[in-house]
């Protein structure tokens, strides 16, 4: 699976070798690749006239496009900050309550990028061929599909330090702008232009991984719930910055950033550091976690698709219930 | 019939071919194939609807739906063959005798004795008792011992003590069906009480003093009360509508010290539409999230579960936070009257949460005060405008509870969803007819087997693991929070897409944990007798002055994994490009999958459950579903065998 972002086609059409090179030096003779763009074909089409564009048939002969649109930027953050107002809204009746859910599409995106990353899935696993995920920029929906992708298809993603390890290579190195992505979250009135949950939308797919794989993932839910708390705010410099330039700034030999006189490095903790010291880390366990080296195929029906209640609700109602119910779990798997 | 194709409603192109058998009270479709003779079998009492649809090239389409939410896609060959098949349905589906019903040829291979016990595993006096009664409060009446005074009521009934024969036949005559106020629960720690009736045949002035000493009397049962609820189920607007029939209720200006509050729950024909509804938005081939939210909320139902929900919690909060006794009724008092009842008798008495408990719970409120099983559930062909899911939705207050509060409750989902079933299947003899007086005339207990004795006997795969009878949950009344939790509704894809296996987690929690419960316990009985004989090795060596020191040995060392191969499934059609792959047909490529999937073979020992969604109604208990002729193999309604191929996209 490769991961890169739109190609500067542009309105005439522009070729470049080298790219096709690479390409196609993927695929060896007779093999076939997709090339999977989270862009509408529509939209893809219009980016040329900005500069951007599509991988053209004829010089990408073994490569098959396939566009599945995903929402990103400004109107997923709407989707974001509607959904909360919903669920803090203590007017609606039960008999609006699921158009208001409806209204919100929040499921309708967790529905898409699930679909998507196992349709890159299944590519590989099931067509044996390699694929391509890009959008536009490359950062957002494409890092949301490959990293889900591989916790589909990935046993050692879905550990405790193979899920750290994914989302380090995945979402931090890969240049996911966490900084400005994960600004001021969802009661902020200050709409910035470049806030987008994508990162969240990614934790909310795992998590439904995690119910409908009960046994699969070696990490509870509790992880999911630090991870997304510490995307916006955090007392480690894990999620940091925007990319890793920004984040070596100022080591040995890289210039610094403005206003910056030491390295992000050697002025911060590591968030990874922390949780996986043994006194931490087995508070984010799964205690019904049972090492399962196969795909994990969910269902993206929407009857399998749940709002994730213990992120949404969390501040308005008690998961007493809940958690007496996991400690209960954790008892009789500790007592066996 | 032979030569005819099963249909999968999620991946379309699931096919299996196979024969088709009519019995006397199964339709069996067995799937050719060596390997696994897959067979699935409905019974007739289960079958809601069939619709024949438009024959195509390849054959002719049956569509069964079952009251078991069930649906079965045939498609049969010969149009000719058919018609046949859907006209024999029609009929058997439709019975006209009790005799025709299941029940009566159902044979457990029991002895007399053991059916007779069986009957008297719920016993209802014993169940007034333990909840006080009688006392100095309360009494035994059998004035309508004969059913004279009320057909559709049992024959003991337990009222005030202070009301008389004459009170009792005063009342009833002033009530719809001659439903007059009995108990219901009884509170001891504050003699609190729930009663239930029908409305009253008040009209706009009408008047009838026995009724109101009868609700007088309710309320002196509670001395520590000086008011009395009475709580009307029904829309404001059509208790009123009421009246002008003749009909109504209690004015709070004739009988004293009454608190009159509506909850409004719709009625029967309102319930049946939704169902009606949400199993169409259920029945949609890959809906978006979009079509599935507003068509759920277009059917209303959850909104109707939690009109329900709140009615008992509002009773339930009288009776333990006020110590308020409250009288319950709707029309003819039979249908949301039981339904508020048990649910408030739940969240205060956790006897309801345990498995006994709740076998009693149903025994009291819904078969001995008179629910219409005939009328509801259609054991016999009747007026489809009778037929309505009011058992179903008590049912899914339960989950809803047991989802709110996971450790609350003595049984799981499982449980829930095989006594709906059963309620359909007229397997047993539980459900069927209208009264108690109906049962006894038809020597039920005679002549059919009672669900809860077979319930019981398989009660260890009907435990919820996360039961402790001494957890906080589990202690007095559950108090559900009322506002806000629209959102702690949820769809139960267990109950109404049962059957879909893709949609469910292809392992069990639920069965996981009482396997490593089960293992634990073996394990610690091993250990304790390794530790006696060690002790007793000790006694014996006390005097060698050696100590010797003995390796724990774990002989038996059950290897508890939860089988890995347990959890492979196959992906659903995840594009709708049908362009994007090459057609593959499915014997290509996924055989590795296809083992993988539960087998018999692959299975340990330890793992109890045979099919994805712990679905065992009918491979394991519906074992005594033979066919009448006693032989038969084992069969296997919607086994979780089916190896799925890999679905991919059409061509």
């Amino acid at each position: 699976m490769l991961r890169s972002s739109q190609p500067l086609t542009g309105p005439n059409r522009k070729r470049c070798r080298e790219d096709e090179m690479l390409l196609g030096s993927v695929l060896d003779e007779g093999e076939r690749g997709f090339i999977i763009d989270t862009r509408s074909a529509q939209a893809a089409k219009q980016a040329r006239m900005t500069g951007g564009g599509t991988e053209p048939k004829s010089s990408y002969l073994q490569w098959k496009r396939l566009h599945r649109p995903l929402e990103r930027g400004r109107p997923l953050q709407e989707s974001f900050i509607k959904l909360v107002e919903a669920c803090n809204d203590t007017s609606i009746n039960m008999d609006r309550w699921l158009s208001r859910l409806e209204s919100c599409r929040w499921l309708s995106h967790v529905k898409a990028a699930l679909s998507t990353a196992c349709l890159a899935a299944q590519c590989m696993d099931r067509e044996e061929a390699s694929v391509l995920v890009h959008g536009a920029e490359g950062t957002d929906t494409t890092l949301l599909v490959t990293a889900l992708a591989q916790v589909i298809l990935d046993p050692s993603c879905r550990t405790l330090a193979g899920f750290q390890g994914l989302l380090q290579r995945e979402w931090i190195e890969a240049g996911h702008p966490f900084h400005l992505r994960c600004a001021r979250s969802a009661y902020s009135h200050a709409r910035l232009k470049q806030e987008a949950p994508l990162f969240l939308l990614f934790l909310d797919c795992v998590w439904q991984l995690s119910r409908q794989f009960p046994f699969s993932l070696e990490f509870s839910e509790r992880l999911l719930l630090t991870l997304f708390d510490n995307a916006y705010a955090s007392a480690y410099g894990t999620f940091l910055c925007n990319n890793e330039k920004e984040r070596q700034a100022g080591r040995e030999g890289l210039p610094c950033q403005t206003g910056q006189s030491k390295a992000l490095l050697e002025n911060t903790h590591s968030l990874w550091a922390w949780l996986n010291q043994p006194g931490e880390k087995k508070k984010y366990l799964n205690p019904l976690y049972s090492h399962n080296a196969l795909v994990i195929w969910p269902s993206v029906e929407p009857q399998s698709i749940q709002l994730w209640q213990d992120l949404f609700f969390r501040w308005i109602r008690s998961s007493q219930h809940l958690d007496e119910a996991w400690a209960k779990i954790q008892q009789l798997v500790e007592g066996n | 019939v032979e030569n005819v194709r099963l249909l999968d409603r999620l991946s379309s192109r699931k096919v299996a071919l196979g024969t088709l058998y009519l019995t006397a009270t199964h339709v069996i479709f067995v799937e050719n194939g060596s390997e696994t003779r897959k067979e699935t079998w409905v019974l007739h009492s289960q079958i809601s609807s069939i619709e024949k649809q438009a024959t195509t090239a390849t054959g002719c389409p049956l569509l069964i739906r079952c009251k078991n939410f069930q649906v079965i896609q045939l498609v049969i060959p010969q149009e000719r063959d058919c018609h046949d098949v859907y006209i024999s349905l029609i009929r058997l589906a439709r019975p006209v005798k009790y005799e025709e019903l299941y029940c009566f040829s159902f044979n457990p291979k029991l002895d007399k004795e053991e059916r007779e016990q069986g009957w008297k595993l719920v016993d209802l006096n014993e169940e007034y008792n333990r909840m006080g009664v009688p006392n100095n409060y309360w009494q035994i009446s059998d004035v309508n011992r004969d059913y004279g005074v009320c057909d559709s009521y049992p024959t003991e009934v337990y009222v005030p003590k202070s009301v008389t024969a004459h009170i009792i036949v005063g009342s009833s005559k002033f009530r719809s069906r001659r439903r007059f106020p009995a108990l219901s629960y009884y509170c001891k720690d504050n003699n609190a009480s729930i009663c239930r009736s029908s409305q009253p045949l008040s009209g706009f002035s009408a008047r009838c003093l026995e009724d109101e000493q009868m609700l007088q009397a309710i309320r002196k049962a509670n001395p520590g009360s000086d008011f009395l609820y009475v709580v009307d189920t029904r829309p404001k607007l059509n208790a009123m509508a009421n009246r002008a029939a003749g009909k109504g209720y209690e004015n709070e200006d004739n009988y004293s010290n009454i608190k009159f509050q509506f909850i409004g729950i719709e009625n029967i024909h309102v319930m049946r539409n939704s169902l009606q509804k949400m199993l169409e938005v259920c029945e949609l081939k890959s809906p978006s999230m979009s079509d599935f939210l507003w068509g759920l909320e277009n059917s209303g139902w959850l909104k109707h579960i939690k009109a329900i929900m709140d009615a008992g919690i509002f009773i339930a909060k009288a009776v333990a936070e006020e110590g308020v006794s409250v009288l319950v009724h709707c029309s003819d008092g039979w249908d949301r009257t039981a339904q508020v009842c048990s649910v408030a008798s739940l969240l205060l008495d956790p006897y309801y949460r345990t498995m006994k408990g709740f076998m009693v719970l149903i025994e009291k409120d819904w078969v001995s005060f008179g629910h219409k099983f005939n009328h509801r559930y259609g054991n016999l062909d009747g007026d489809p405008k009778e037929i309505s899911p009011v058992i179903d939705q008590f049912i899914e207050c339960v989950w809803q509870l047991m989802e709110q509060f996971p450790c609350a409750f003595e049984f799981n989902e499982r449980f829930l969803i095989h006594i709906q079933h059963h309620i359909y299947s007229c397997q047993f003899g539980n459900f069927l007819c209208n009264s108690q007086k109906e049962r006894r005339e038809l020597k039920i207990q005679e002549r059919t087997y009672s669900l809860w004795a077979h319930l019981w006997k398989h009660r260890a795969d009907y435990l919820n693991p996360l039961y402790r009878s001494d957890n906080s949950q589990t202690q007095g009344t559950l108090r559900p929070q009322m506002a806000p939790c629209n959102f702690l509704y949820k769809f139960w894809s267990g109950m109404y897409n049962r059957f879909e296996k893709g949609l469910h987690p292809r392992q069990s929690v639920t069965d996981y944990l009482m396997a490593v419960k089960e293992e634990t316990q073996q394990l610690e009985e091993e250990l304790e007798v390794l530790r006696e004989r060690l002790a007793n090795l000790q006694k014996s060596q006390l005097n060698d002055n050696k100590v010797k020191s003995k390796q724990q040995d774990r002989s038996k060392q059950l290897g508890l994994s939860t089988s890995n191969n347990s959890l492979a499934n196959t992906p659903q059609e995840y594009s709708n490009d049908l362009k994007s792959f090459p057609s593959r047909s499915p014997s290509q490529g996924d055989e590795e999958d296809s083992a993988l999937i539960l087998t018999q073979d692959n299975l340990k020992s330890s793992d109890p459950d045979l099919s994805a969604n712990s679905d065992q109604e009918s491979g394991v208990e519906d074992l005594s579903c033979r066919s009448p002729s006693g032989g038969g193999c084992l069969p296997s309604e919607d086994s979780g065998k089916d190896s799925d191929e890999a679905v991919f996209l059409a061509a």
